[in-house]
């Protein structure tokens, strides 16, 4: 029952999404024939306009595009005049699917590690080595970071490949780049909540009951820390899987992630929309999928009343 | 058995044992503060470079003749000199004034973006963390809220740039409410889910059965003991604001030229370091990755003064 009532609120949120974007898109003064207007006629305009419903009062465009979409029907790009959002997404996922994903998983495995590490090492080499790295990780912006990979480990070494996608190789520089800096955040939430549950009376009475270092760590440290790093991931996953605009575009990736933001520039509406309740559907699977992990966490935690 | 005979030799007078020796000098919170902020080295290696920026950032550009404007075309593309301390860029505008003044702006924006990402957010994930799981009517307060958290997250953050410009003249304030309006669910989330933990805790019942009030267990109890994590998150914040703001300056939506931003600066030299001209990424990089270290460094040794165990 509780999960039926989710997955209705999910759908509703999805909607409330897909309106409020349609109605700030449509407020903001453009229009998609906009580089056009110059070399076409106003009649071939009016018929271009004429073609997409843009000429009807918006509340009819509205409606109209609600019924597509209960049909799952995203309706066609304007700036490719023929190409259907369906299949722009079709096309594009899979790929911003599998870099986001690696992405999340190395910055996880390190990430996790490296602040764990540096809990345990408290005050020591191994904690100012690791917060080094993390806050280096942090200081330096992808869009920076990406370039220089790109110098020294393909332009001037030749070891991977420069640009572009295939090959497992051609994931790997914008794996790291994507990797960077969500892997120096883990590391940083990890170490400082796990110094938190380290001191914890549970901990201390747990270790002087002789039980080994490692289950310690595992068992009774890592599953009460772990929290913060839940809360983190859920709403990154979505963003990583949906695809990024900066990294895509600087390793000429065929991903999605260009048309979130060239769509918007260029008033490809269906396009925008597209791509928002796209995005819109991850993230509301993720972030429900946290909230659900949080309980099986710790099963003590109660997100809702009616659970017990 | 002997006999036990009670003698004075088995006393010793009470004052000459110092019984004030093992408690702590009678300090004042903010004295704590201070104090436990100049035994953490970090921090202070962290604060150190804070001052410096914030000195540049102040007097900086009053140190040179120059303006952050002021075009000079004969004196384009010059590398780092007596003359121009930081080089010139394409336009021949000094990079050290330009360097600076980009500081002000730069530092505006993420301190202002993440202070309303603060109070937001910690005020959101606070009600609705301590109300999930309560009852009915807590139920859906934490559900209405995190509604709202979601629909912020998926409605394209472009797309409210865009409109905020429209509606409002393009400029600092406008990139700050843009950036605020969208960065405080991610604070909120992170919130909520230490509060759904932290209020299983037994001084939050003890609070509850003696009456206190569900605004001063979030604020007294609840809230002191996310700080660890509020602080992480907000050294990640600044920086997330100041990178967006150099993405919006990416796409041209940033702060309008002639003024600049660590953001713009870098974002204008991108393509034209390969050409040799270093300098025009080099301080500016520099500049972002320096502050980021700063207040990261900063922020790491505030936890650990934060943190009441480690007082001794």
């Amino acid at each position: 029952m509780y999960i039926l009532k989710r997955f209705l609120i999910m759908f509703l949120t999805i909607w409330v999404i897909a309106s409020l974007t349609f109605v700030i898109m449509k407020f903001i003064p453009g229009d998609p024939f906009a580089s056009d207007s110059k070399r076409l006629t106003e009649e071939v305009l009016e018929n271009q306009r004429a073609k997409y419903h843009l000429d009807e009062p918006i509340p009819v465009q509205y409606v109209m595009y609600m019924k597509d979409l209960i049909t799952l029907d995203l309706g066609t790009s304007i700036q490719s005049n023929t190409r259907s959002v369906n299949s722009i997404i079709k096309q594009g996922a899979p790929v911003s699917a599998v870099l986001g994903l690696q992405a999340l998983v190395v910055a996880l495995i390190f990430g996790l590690f490296i602040g764990i590490i540096a809990a345990l090492y408290h005050n020591q080499f191994l904690d100012y080595a690791s917060m080094m790295l993390a806050i280096i990780g942090i200081s330096i912006p992808s869009f920076i970071l990406a370039p220089f990979l790109i110098k020294f480990l393909a332009v001037d070494t030749g070891i991977l490949p420069v640009a572009s996608w295939g090959t497992w190789k051609h994931t790997i520089l914008p794996t790291i780049a994507l990797a960077a800096s969500p892997l120096a955040v883990i590391a940083r939430f990890m170490r400082s909540s796990m110094l938190e549950v380290l001191n914890q009376d549970y901990i201390v009475t747990a270790d002087s009951k002789g039980i080994s270092r490692a289950s310690l760590v595992i068992k009774h440290g890592i599953r009460n820390a772990i929290l913060p790093v839940v809360s983190f991931v859920g709403p990154l996953l979505a963003s990583l899987i949906a695809g990024t605009f900066v990294i895509e575009e600087i390793f000429a990736i065929p991903g999605i992630g260009r048309y979130y933001v060239d769509s918007i520039f260029n008033r490809d509406y269906p396009v925008i929309m597209g791509t928002t309740i796209f995005f819109s559907a991850i993230l509301v699977v993720t972030l429900f999928l946290v909230d659900i992990s949080y309980r099986l966490i710790d099963p003590r935690i109660k997100v809702n009343s009616k659970e017990e | 058995m002997s006999e036990f005979k009670v003698d004075k030799s088995l006393f010793q007078p009470a004052e000459s044992i110092d019984y004030t020796e093992k408690m702590r000098p009678n300090r004042s919170a903010w004295q704590e503060t201070v104090t436990n902020i100049l035994k953490s080295k970090i921090a202070i290696v962290g604060l150190f470079f804070l001052i410096v920026i914030f000195f540049f950032a102040i007097f900086g550009p009053s140190m040179s003749p120059y303006s952050h404007s002021e075009q000079s075309l004969t004196n384009a593309n010059m590398a780092p000199s007596k003359e121009h301390w930081f080089g010139t860029d394409h336009l021949g505008r000094d990079m050290w004034v330009r360097t600076w003044h980009g500081a002000r702006v730069s530092l505006t924006i993420g301190l202002a973006a993440a202070f309303f990402d603060l109070l937001l957010g910690v005020m959101i994930g606070g009600i609705s963390g301590y109300m999930a799981g309560r009852n009915k009517r807590g139920d859906r307060i934490d559900s209405i809220l995190m509604r709202i958290v979601e629909i912020l997250y998926g409605i394209p953050y472009l797309l409210v740039v865009i409109l905020l410009m429209v509606l409002m003249e393009p400029g600092i304030v406008t990139i700050i409410i843009a950036l605020s309006v969208t960065g405080w669910v991610g604070m909120a989330r992170i919130i909520r889910g230490e509060v759904l933990q932290l209020k299983l805790e037994e001084y939050v019942e003890a609070a509850e059965k003696l009456g206190t009030s569900h605004g001063r267990i979030i604020w007294k109890h609840l809230i002191p003991n996310t700080f660890g994590v509020i602080i992480v998150n907000l050294t990640f914040t600044i920086p997330t604001a100041i990178f967006a703001e150099a993405f919006l300056s990416f796409i041209g939506l940033g702060v309008q030229a002639p003024h600049a931003s660590w953001g713009t600066m870098a974002n204008d030299a991108l393509g034209v370091v390969l050409s040799g001209e270093w300098w025009r990424l080099f301080f500016p990089g520099l500049m972002i990755s320096l502050t980021m270290f700063a207040f990261n460094a900063f922020g790491d040794g505030l936890q650990d003064v934060f943190d009441p165990r480690n007082r001794d």
